[in-house]
């Protein structure tokens, strides 16, 4: 096959991908905002049970990974800094790549791992085991049944989860800045409020609703798309972890791209 | 595309006792036909077996008739409803009046028995939990799973999951009951409960029901007509009685259970074997 036709045919299906995790989203945002107006009860059971295992479940680790990038980020910026005699500028270093990109990302690596990846195994073991036809006999819509909750917990907890990461990344500054880089705790929470704007932590939050989303209609998709068989459940799962870290990477440059031109003038 | 006349007429039709119509039944997978011209009728009441061999299309025509494939020509008629024009509200409505029974049971791995069975009603009545637990109990009662609603599917036995399966389509107090395979890798007791319980339902409720089947001794048991599928084709369509009585080969073969004829003995087997090798 020569390579133009490769190249257009990856194009074609890599269009035809993000035109179904549209379709996806569309249909389970309509479950949450137009459904419940039109008689349909939108399962908050379920809301609450997704966003507990989702969000509240991923407290613990998302906590000690943040805060050892707190201490990574101080210490790989204060080694440059050191040589300028600026040391004490490693608070607003810190505080503006923890707020600005590092706790979104990590925070939505981290749910990729965590529930991403449990998305596309439940809805994918359902599919194998006819569960979603079952569903859809019983004249309930696979997408409210199972995905509108899990959107609707994600897009919730997704920014939690990050002002949580960004509290924690900050922490683990504070104590390479307290320890080693002569702060006290109350001059480096002073340094950090005075170096971030409410906009950097705005900004990461709307990233991390834009990754919640990503990382939902990815699993949720993948599952759904998932073939005959075993074996399909763990490629479903793989690839959505694959498609969902590239995707929320590509969100980020994006968002970032937009952020940078809309508010650098 | 059919001419709007005769669908109208056949769907008129359709409210005559007839529980389900299909015609000229044409089902793809790619561009692989499985079913090909399927024709037969359903009376209200009326408890139909579907039988054929793996890979016969069985399964691929029920999952025609409850919605879950969509044919690529022809016609199916629900109650008078023709499938491919009806709205997914009308469609929802549809199924709401169906119950079905899975191969595998399709219990939601997530939740207990009970949970499974109370789903329907949860979902589509406004009971309150208590009327809800009541009618769950009842329910298992009447597939004798009473006492194992707090069971999670997957500390159940296959005939047990089958039975929690019946229990959860029954739960709608359905008009049409379809059971894909309900006795497929039981052992000869636990099948013959399931056909009791087929047997049970039909008596009592007089629903109109579906069975898709390979098991012989369980189709005769139970269906009021047959209808055999070969190969995407309907070869045969009758009671028990004029089916045992057919003459033509391949439904002996089926019904006498004689198996195909040795491939190795075909003209083409040696031609097959060695087809794009070079030697």
């Amino acid at each position: 096959m020569p390579v133009t036709e490769t190249l257009g045919q990856a194009t074609i299906d890599g269009l035809a991908y993000l035109g179904d995790l549209a379709i996806l989203m569309g249909r389970s945002l309509h479950a949450i905002i137009v459904a419940p107006f039109q008689g349909q009860r939108l399962r908050g059971q379920r809301v609450v049970h997704q966003a507990m295992s989702a969000g509240v479940g991923a407290i613990p680790i998302l906590s000690l990974i943040s805060f050892f990038i707190g201490v990574i980020m101080a210490l790989q910026s204060a080694y440059e800094l050191r040589k300028l005699g600026a040391i004490a500028l490693v608070a607003r270093a810190v505080a503006i790549s923890i707020t600005r990109e590092l706790a979104p990302l990590i925070t939505a690596i981290v749910v990729i791992g965590r529930s991403g990846s449990a998305f596309a195994a439940e809805i994918g073991s359902m599919k194998v085991n006819e569960e979603i036809d079952a569903l859809e006999t019983m004249a309930l819509d696979p997408i409210q049944f199972l995905v509108a909750p899990k959107l609707l917990a994600m897009l919730l907890m997704l920014p939690c989860l990050t002002t949580w990461a960004d509290f924690m990344g900050i922490l683990g500054g504070a104590t390479f800045g307290v320890s080693v880089a002569g702060f006290t705790l109350g001059s480096y929470i002073q340094a950090t409020l005075h170096s971030i704007a409410f906009r950097d932590i705005v900004t990461g939050l709307i990233k991390s609703v834009m990754f919640g989303a990503v990382i939902t209609a990815v699993g949720c998709q993948e599952g759904l798309s998932t073939g005959l068989g075993a074996e399909q459940v763990g490629r479903s799962t793989t690839s959505a972890v694959v498609k969902s870290i590239f995707l929320v990477v590509a969100v980020d440059l994006v968002f970032t791209l937009l952020f940078y031109f809309t508010t650098s003038r | 595309m059919r001419p709007r006349s005769s669908r109208d007429e056949s769907g008129r039709q359709a409210d005559g006792g007839i529980a389900i119509r299909v015609r000229n039944l044409r089902v793809n997978y790619g561009e692989h036909e499985v079913l090909h011209n399927i024709g037969f009728d359903v009376k209200a009441g009326e408890t139909i077996a579907i039988l054929g061999g793996s890979g016969s299309g069985k399964t691929t025509l029920l999952r025609s008739l409850v919605g879950l494939e969509r044919p690529s020509g022809g016609a199916i008629w629900i109650r008078g409803q023709d499938l491919c024009c009806i709205s997914p509200r009308e469609m929802a409505e549809l199924r709401k009046k169906f119950g079905i029974s899975f191969q595998g049971g399709a219990l939601f791995g997530s939740m207990t028995v009970g949970e499974n069975v109370a789903l329907p009603l949860r979902e589509h009545t406004r009971l309150d939990d208590s009327t809800i637990e009541v009618l769950v109990r009842l329910k298992l009662e009447e597939v004798g799973l009473s006492g194992y609603e707090d069971y999670n599917p997957a500390q159940l036995s296959g005939g047990m999951k089958k039975r929690a399966a019946i229990a959860r389509a029954l739960t709608m107090d359905p008009e049409i009951l379809f059971f894909d395979e309900p006795s497929a890798g039981l052992d000869p007791i636990i099948a013959a409960g399931i056909d009791d319980l087929i047997l049970k339902l039909k008596r009592a409720f007089g629903m109109t029901i579906v069975v898709v089947t390979h098991e012989l001794a369980s189709a005769f048991l139970i269906a009021d007509r047959m209808v055999l599928v070969d190969k995407g084709n309907i070869i045969a369509i009758g009671t028990p009685e004029e089916m045992k009585a057919n003459p033509q080969p391949r439904v002996r073969q089926f019904l006498d259970r004689v198996p195909d004829p040795e491939v190795s003995a075909d003209e083409g087997f040696l031609d097959r074997l060695t087809q794009n090798l070079r030697l």
